[in-house]
């Protein structure tokens, strides 16, 4: 079993590098900001894997809760700043 | 291998295959509103899907202490299932206000 979570959490990462593509390619910043949203709720995951593999379960979970609400804050925070930027786009404003 | 085991890898490999199909259309879809689409929805459910996984599999060998790691990981599904959409419609939020028109079919795609 254990085999098989490291196995999960070497994939897990792969696919963190896929959102990474994404994070640095895309053409606005609320495109970067998906990437890292994406990527920030893959982490929780992964860091309770890292808790099954290391056999410290209940320490990890407290650090993946406290990931999660931190994750949230940044992005609401970011999209709200990012919402008064106009003319941060290369596009016209259609509404 | 008992029957608890298999539950716990068929819940973890579907959670896994969420996941990647919600990085795969991150990467391929068009614009960002339709990049939304996978963000939101198929993240929420490949991390439902991976935690319960492990919540049931930290119950393997039963105690109070096992028991309480296991409810604070359901905590955090809560708090995923909450979250996660509630941060899609932000980031939404800033890129219509921002006027972000969206993609239609036979444009360039960006």
């Amino acid at each position: 079993m254990d085999n098989i979570f490291l196995y999960s959490a070497l994939y897990l990462a792969f696919l963190m590098i896929l959102s990474l593509v994404r994070a640095v390619l895309g053409p606005t910043v609320l495109d970067r900001m998906i990437g890292v949203n994406a990527i920030g709720s893959k982490t929780v995951v992964l860091l309770i894997l890292i808790g099954f593999l290391y056999h410290r379960v209940d320490m990890f979970v407290d650090i993946a809760l406290a990931y999660a609400m931190l994750n949230f804050i940044a992005v609401l925070a970011a999209s709200r700043y990012f919402q008064k930027r106009k003319g941060l786009y290369d596009e016209a404003p259609y509404l | 291998m008992d029957i608890m085991d298999i539950i716990v890898l068929v819940l973890l490999f579907s959670g896994l295959f969420f996941l990647t199909g919600g990085a795969i259309g991150i990467l391929r879809f068009p614009d960002f509103y339709s990049r939304l689409h996978p963000a939101g929805k198929l993240d929420t459910l490949g991390s439902f899907l991976a935690m319960t996984a492990f919540a049931l599999f930290n119950l393997h060998h039963f105690s109070l202490g096992a028991l309480l790691t296991s409810l604070k990981i359901l905590l955090i599904i809560v708090f995923v299932f909450l979250a996660s959409p509630t941060a899609t419609h932000g980031i939404v939020d800033a890129g219509v206000r921002a006027g972000l028109a969206p993609w239609t079919k036979g444009e360039k795609r960006r």
